[in-house]
């Protein structure tokens, strides 16, 4: 028997579809634990946005259930999602930077969104900030800054508020191979003190990078399990190789 | 946003000054002449109308409801009727009646009126007595429907006001749909986006209802200027108190509490469509 304390998300059987469409996830069940970390790979338009916006709380899946830190998100009243949403640090696919708002602010925006107090904020934020390499940027405006620049203040913003559960679309698409390490050491960090991660990504060299990473994987919709991650309890050793035959 | 908003109050103001204004003429006027009577005396001879005229002020006089009494002088009536007659008329050529002004105790009922007229019937049979405030009962109907209108001027303006920032706030939610699903997603609550919003609208309201209260004051001083100016007894009762004053600055008050809830409301609508 499970202890659901020890989950930090559990799917059963979920669908989502977007109108009267065909369903973009099909029976998808998986668990996450805490401390782990995932990659979530498929072809585009395999689901993983969609399985990732079911993982943030930003859509309702059209069937299934979906628990978090223990609790049935599903049914959970409306007013409560936010205490659950500031949980989770998010990676937008797009960054979805606020426009009007310099670096600084953007980074600090979950921990004024959770009500610390300005003083309070300042440290980590530039602490942050420097550790993305963006110091010298923390007053630019988001349009000013390059797509590499504007990705790092996004992760920046994901994490600074030590979130339980990471969730990062193609976090790393739009830097250099050297600032895409960096910041999947970051992950990795994150990971070492207690934050699941999940990362979505086509990049196979990525999935190399952290031994210690599990893998799912979205095929039209449906989850498959090529390194065991959805197993109880989860098989951690094996990591995707040229030769296991796994497309991705 | 603040232009829309400083029109808005700018017209209320000038509204409600005008309801104001009607309201405090019709009480002044009703005060004036709710325990005043007139009696005149249409009689054709000059003679006789003097002679029941004063049989007229001396039986009144001895009415216990009679505070006080005078005959309006001849030479009084002449100036008032100057404008209409021109001047140098006499009584003979033109009957012009007897006037009697009397102060009541109390306010001149039918009753009082009756017994007077009995009092008087026998000595001066050409009198006839009548409340003054029956005079103007048309005149008070009119000015109260004036300030119906201005109320209701008041309300419709009120709910402009409302529609304008109603308007306001779902343009700004389009503009800023990015940033709020953001905010949400972040965990940010329906009302801590809301009070987001309320700030921005009620800076705009405090800017415009200010300007607005600047632009309506001054317009109900010209206009209290010009109608002063037309030295009429009846418009110079119309005059604005100190309380209204009060009441004209609670306006933008009032106009910065609906554009906050409004706004509130709006957002708060909006953001329940979202999970």
């Amino acid at each position: 028997m499970k202890n659901v304390e020890t989950e930090v998300v559990t799917f059963n059987n979920v669908g989502l579809r977007y109108g009267t469409d065909r369903e973009v996830l099909s029976d998808v069940s998986f668990t996450l634990y805490p401390g782990s970390f995932y990659f979530l790979t498929g072809a585009s338009g395999a689901g993983k946005t969609s399985l990732l916006k079911l993982l943030y709380l930003a859509q309702r899946p059209s069937r299934g259930m979906i628990s978090m830190f223990g609790t049935d998100v599903i049914t959970l009243p409306r007013a409560r999602l936010p205490a659950f949403r500031r949980r989770l640090g998010v990676v937008f696919q797009d960054f979805r930077l606020v426009p009007h708002l310099s670096a600084f602010d953007n980074v600090a925006l979950p921990l004024r969104v959770s009500g610390v107090r300005e003083a309070d904020l300042r440290k980590p934020v530039a602490d942050m900030l420097e550790w993305v390499g963006l110091s010298h940027r923390a007053d630019a405006q988001p349009a000013t800054l390059s797509g590499g620049e504007q990705q790092r203040v996004a992760i920046a913003r994901a994490v600074i508020a030590r979130p339980d559960m990471l969730v990062a679309d193609e976090p790393t698409g739009n830097v250099d191979p050297e600032m895409a390490l960096k910041l999947l050491r970051l992950f990795e960090a994150l990971n070492r003190l207690g934050t699941t991660v999940v990362v979505a990504t086509h990049d196979v060299h990525l999935l190399r990078k952290v031994p210690e990473s599990l893998i799912m994987r979205l095929d039209k919709g449906r989850l498959s399990d090529p390194t065991g991650a959805l197993r109880y309890p989860p098989r951690r050793e094996i990591m995707p190789r040229d030769d296991d035959g796994i497309e991705f | 946003m603040p232009w829309v908003i400083a029109i808005m109050v700018a017209l209320t103001v000038i509204a409600a000054a005008g309801g104001l204004a009607m309201h405090n003429l019709a009480m002044e006027a009703k005060n004036e002449l709710s325990g005043g009577a007139t009696v005149q005396i249409v009689e054709p001879s000059p003679t006789e109308r003097n002679r029941q005229a004063e049989a007229a002020e001396i039986l009144l006089a001895q009415h216990p409801a009679v505070a006080s009494l005078r005959r309006v002088p001849d030479a009084e009536l002449d100036r008032l009727l100057e404008p209409w007659l021109g001047a140098g008329t006499d009584g003979e050529s033109i009957p012009v009646p007897a006037l009697i002004d009397l102060r009541l105790r109390t306010e001149a009922t039918e009753a009082e009126l009756d017994s007077m007229r009995r009092l008087v019937s026998a000595e001066a049979p050409a009198a006839r007595i009548d409340a003054q405030s029956s005079w103007l009962k048309p005149v008070f109907s009119a000015i109260t429907s004036l300030q119906w209108l201005a109320i209701a001027l008041v309300v419709l303006l009120g709910l402009t006001s409302a529609a304008a920032v109603w308007l306001a706030s779902r343009s700004a939610l389009g503009a800023n749909r990015n940033t709020i699903e953001v905010v949400h997603l972040l965990g940010g609550t329906d009302s801590q986006i809301a009070r987001i919003f309320q700030r921005s609208i009620a800076l705009d309201a405090t800017l415009g209802g200010t300007v607005g209260l600047l632009l309506g004051v001054g317009a109900v001083m010209m206009l209290g200027n010009q109608f002063s100016g037309l030295d009429s007894g009846m418009i110079a009762g119309g005059g604005l108190a100190g309380a209204d004053w009060l009441v004209l600055a609670a306006i933008p008050l009032a106009g910065v509490v609906i554009a906050i809830l409004t706004a509130r409301l709006t957002v708060m609508t909006a953001l329940r469509r979202m999970l």
